[in-house]
């Protein structure tokens, strides 16, 4: 009873909205969390743009960048980068990760109150992407991209900007190939509505007019808009197998063919309008098909990942060079927290590797001079030298992309595919029966008319549509769980998989949330000693150990030393302090053993500082859901120190490697694949970038969806996990629903062939079972696959 | 009835400039974004920066 509950009011960062710090920063009665989210909140009052704050509540993103912008400044990289240039304007786009909310489409839209040598700005919100129009003249693109950077909005300028890749022109000609099949759909059913209903005597003379009219559209049809399936027809025809587009091509061949023949010689009305709403609905299915989620994208590899220029040394200069004109034996200078893009000898400075991006392996690699450095690797420390040995394109990242096993034909052949050899095959034979019956009964009129009338009414139309519907709605299903997959037809390969392959870090474990623990004691003294000390620090270890002790006041540090890789010392009210690793403690304290940052404050040893990655919750319930039903591995690129653990999660069935490389990584993969398994694997990024575009289903799991992610057919958020066996369970109902749809299809069709078989098929049957059977299909798949998404909690 | 000669004629236009029309919003790129502008649309002016009290004064 005498308990007082106190009301703890916390406050957050005005701009992003993170958590204050003991230590606040203020402006304008304002609170912010750290001098960039204040920076920012400065600039935007200062142009009068606060209507920023006005959409959303703290909109902003915490971010600190150190980009180095020089490149930028080489014509050669600019006219690479620009789109377009005339007089003294410049359009360029820009992708810019950090775009999610509608403040953000604001505030970039509202560019040019900054500077107003920026004539327009628009956002792309779904690509996140910002075209901007600017005076050349008066701003250069090194101060625009700094502009951004000021505000927070750092555009993310990687090789895949000069790289580019049209992947549009496709999906823009379907859809002008979908118009054109609509507006023949539209034309024809009005000009067959008067031979439904039927013509009195006095409008005979239109019944003809009609009849070439629906022809005259029935051309465009045919050889426009179905082109692609004639020509998907041959090819698999050619290569001696069949999918579902052969008995496609066929029907809609016979159904002009018999149209045409029907309009010239005056034996009837024809089937323009079957055709023409047939053509239409398949494409409909195709575009269904197509249609992928433009808020994840899935082309960007690692590319993405490079920087597009890199800087070298010519005689003694430091010149930025486009990473595609870098050579070999060019001398390149790479600085603390760059990327080494491309195969290289060390020829001078002290090498500290973060090879994670490769490996995996977290903990950073010294080299000696002499040694090979593999691209991809990231430096940590003071600048070095390096000597090209291999150009970018041919080096050990792009040759993981880039391997020749991926381009053995998987030859993924869908249920569709398989069904449709027996289905063209049973269409045929009761075609040529019912044609072989007539031809006996001595009556070929009929014989004809039975044999096209059969192949028209046995379409496998819905077949066609069933797959896309039912599969675009369980994409739609995931895509609002945070599990984003990149077509339709991977949804297929996700419900075969019976073998699963876990890579560790980022994946098992979450890279979010590490977690900073002390071995040893501080005093809130001396926390507060050490704290001023790390606050001069930009290392992400120092920013973790300052959140971590979340000091509430800090001296002035005097003669501060930062030793890139090896960390920091300096005086605080006359005591010294170390933090780093051993190598830079005084001699007679290195006793100690093991990583992390040690602490040493007036010549005491007092314990260090480790970062430990922290499992994903609920991650042994998940792993015992998928005990017995799937083959289960674990391989990590990692060291074996977290084996116990591992093994305490996974069942003893479960085979767990560490230490291996990307190459062998993908091999195992291959070997599972060789023993006909269905392997699913699932890994956060580079280092197992083979294997996951080997696997019959690959994942990559992230905690951040706007990161870089490799080829790959589904990409994950970490906290969906959780839910993956659900995920296949549904795929898997998918498949059944699909196959139930299949019999119902059969079902129409049994009826259309009973008219069929005995020539009696008028155009009228044909025109009403088409879409009749697929509005049937069509809601039946949208029923059951909601129902499926209920019983298996996924809506 | 020959006035549907006519009327037929009528409608084929009417379609095709609308197909047309269609062809031309497609080229120009007004299929390519489609969220963006629904939210650019609830946009607010920007109010008038508050100058009024100098104005008022005549130094």
């Amino acid at each position: 009873m005498g308990n007082k509950e106190h009301t703890i009011l916390r406050t957050v960062c005005f701009h992003c909205g993170e958590d204050l710090p003991a230590l606040r920063y203020q402006l304008d009665d304002k609170e912010f969390c750290c001098a960039g989210c204040k920076g920012v909140y400065k600039i935007l009052s200062e142009n009068n743009l606060c209507n920023y704050y006005a959409y959303n509540d703290n909109p902003g993103q915490r971010f600190n960048s150190d980009s180095r912008l020089e490149y930028l400044d080489e014509e050669s990289i600019i006219n690479q980068l620009i789109d377009y240039r005339q007089g003294s304007s410049s359009i360029i786009t820009f992708y810019v990760p950090a775009i999610h909310c509608s403040s953000c489409i604001w505030l970039l839209e509202h560019l040019y109150k900054i500077n107003p040598a920026i004539f327009s700005s628009r956002i792309d919100f779904l690509k996140r992407q910002v075209t901007i129009n600017f005076n050349h003249d008066e701003i250069s693109l090194r101060q625009l991209v700094q502009i951004l950077i000021q505000i927070g909005y750092e555009p993310l300028i990687s090789l895949q900007d000069v790289v580019k890749e049209n992947k549009n022109a496709d999906s823009k000609a379907l859809i002008i190939k979908i118009a054109v099949a609509g507006f023949l759909m539209g034309n024809v059913m009005l000009f067959s509505f008067p031979e439904y209903f039927g013509l009195s005597g006095l409008e005979q003379q239109f019944q003809e007019l009609f009849g070439w009219l629906n022809l005259a559209f029935a051309i465009p049809a045919t050889f426009y808009c179905g082109r692609d399936y004639f020509l998907s027809a041959i090819t698999s025809l050619k290569h001696k197998h069949i999918n579902l587009d052969t008995p496609l091509a066929l029907i809609i061949a016979v159904l002009f063919f018999r149209t045409a023949f029907e309009v010239i010689f005056k034996a009837g009305p024809g089937f323009a309008d079957t055709l023409t709403g047939l053509v239409f609905l398949l494409l409909m299915g195709k575009w269904l098909r197509q249609r992928t989620y433009h808020h994840i994208s899935f082309d960007r590899d690692y590319r993405s990942y490079f920087p597009i220029a890199v800087t070298t040394l010519a005689n003694g200069k430091e010149k930025p060079v486009a990473i595609n004109d870098v050579k070999i034996g060019d001398r390149l200078w790479i600085r603390n927290g760059e990327l080494v893009p491309a195969d290289a000898i060390l020829m001078k400075g002290n090498a500290c590797m973060d090879m994670s991006f490769v490996t995996g392996e977290s903990e950073p690699v010294h080299k000696v001079l002499g040694e090979i450095i593999y691209a991809g690797g990231r430096q940590t420390g003071e600048a070095i030298e390096l000597e090209v040995i291999k150009p970018v394109s041919q080096s050990y990242l792009t040759g993981l992309w880039n391997n020749e096993n991926y381009h053995a034909d998987r030859s993924k052949q869908n249920f569709n595919d398989s069904v449709a050899k027996y289905f063209s095959l049973a269409v045929f034979i009761i075609a040529f029966a019912s044609a072989g019956y007539w031809g006996f009964a001595g009556n070929t009129h009929k014989a004809w008319s039975a044999f096209t009338a059969v192949i028209i009414v046995a379409c496998p139309c819905v077949l066609a549509l069933s797959t896309p519907f039912t599969l675009s709605a369980i994409l739609s299903v995931f895509d609002k769980k945070g599990f984003y997959i990149k077509n339709t037809d991977a949804v297929e390969e996700l419900a075969k998989c019976d073998t699963l392959i876990f890579d560790k870090t980022g994946t098992l474990t979450s890279s979010d949330s590490a977690k900073t623990t002390f071995k040893g004691s501080l005093s809130s003294a001396e926390k507060v000693l050490v704290s001023s000390l790390m606050r001069n620090s930009t290392h992400p270890m120092s920013r973790h150990i300052l959140s971590e002790l979340n000091a509430d006041r800090f001296y002035t540090v005097a003669d501060f030393v930062e030793i890139p890789g090896k960390g920091l010392h300096g005086t605080v009210n006359g005591l010294s302090i170390y933090a780093g690793n051993l190598s830079l403690l005084p001699s007679h304290l290195r006793r100690v053993e093991g990583n992390g940052v040690h602490i040493v404050i007036d010549n005491k040893y007092l314990g260090s500082f480790s970062v430990e990655q922290q499992w994903r919750p609920g991650l042994k319930e998940l792993i015992s859901t998928f005990d017995n039903k799937f083959k289960l591995q674990v391989l990590s690129g990692d060291t074996d120190k977290d084996e116990k653990t591992l093994r305490a999660i996974f069942p003893a069935a479960a085979t767990i490697a560490f230490k291996q490389s990307p190459h062998q990584k993908l091999s195992v993969v291959l070997a599972h694949q060789q023993q006909k398994l269905h392997v699913m694997m699932l890994g956060d990024g580079l280092n197992d970038a083979g294997a996951l575009k080997q696997s019959n289903f690959g994942v990559a799991i992230t905690d951040n969806i706007n990161n870089f992610t490799p080829g790959c057919d589904a990409i994950m958020k970490g906290s969906a996990l959780n839910l993956l066996p659900a995920f296949i369970q549904l795929s898997r109902d998918g498949l059944t629903i699909i196959k139930i749809s299949f019999a119902i299809a059969i079902a129409y069709n049994l009826i259309g062939i009973y008219f069929a078989v005995q020539g009696t098929l008028y155009p009228l049957v044909a025109a009403v079972l088409m879409p009749l059977s697929t509005i049937t299909i069509i809601c039946f798949t949208t029923l059951a696959t909601g129902f499926f998404a209920h019983k298996r909690k996924l809506k | 009835m020959n006035i549907l000669y006519f009327l037929i004629c009528c409608s084929m236009l009417v379609a095709l400039i609308f197909l047309a029309a269609f062809f031309w919003a497609s080229k120009t790129g007004q299929h390519d974004d489609v969220y963006t502008p629904g939210v650019r649309i609830l946009f607010d002016d920007d109010p008038q920066s508050e100058k009024s009290e100098e104005d008022h004064f005549s130094s």
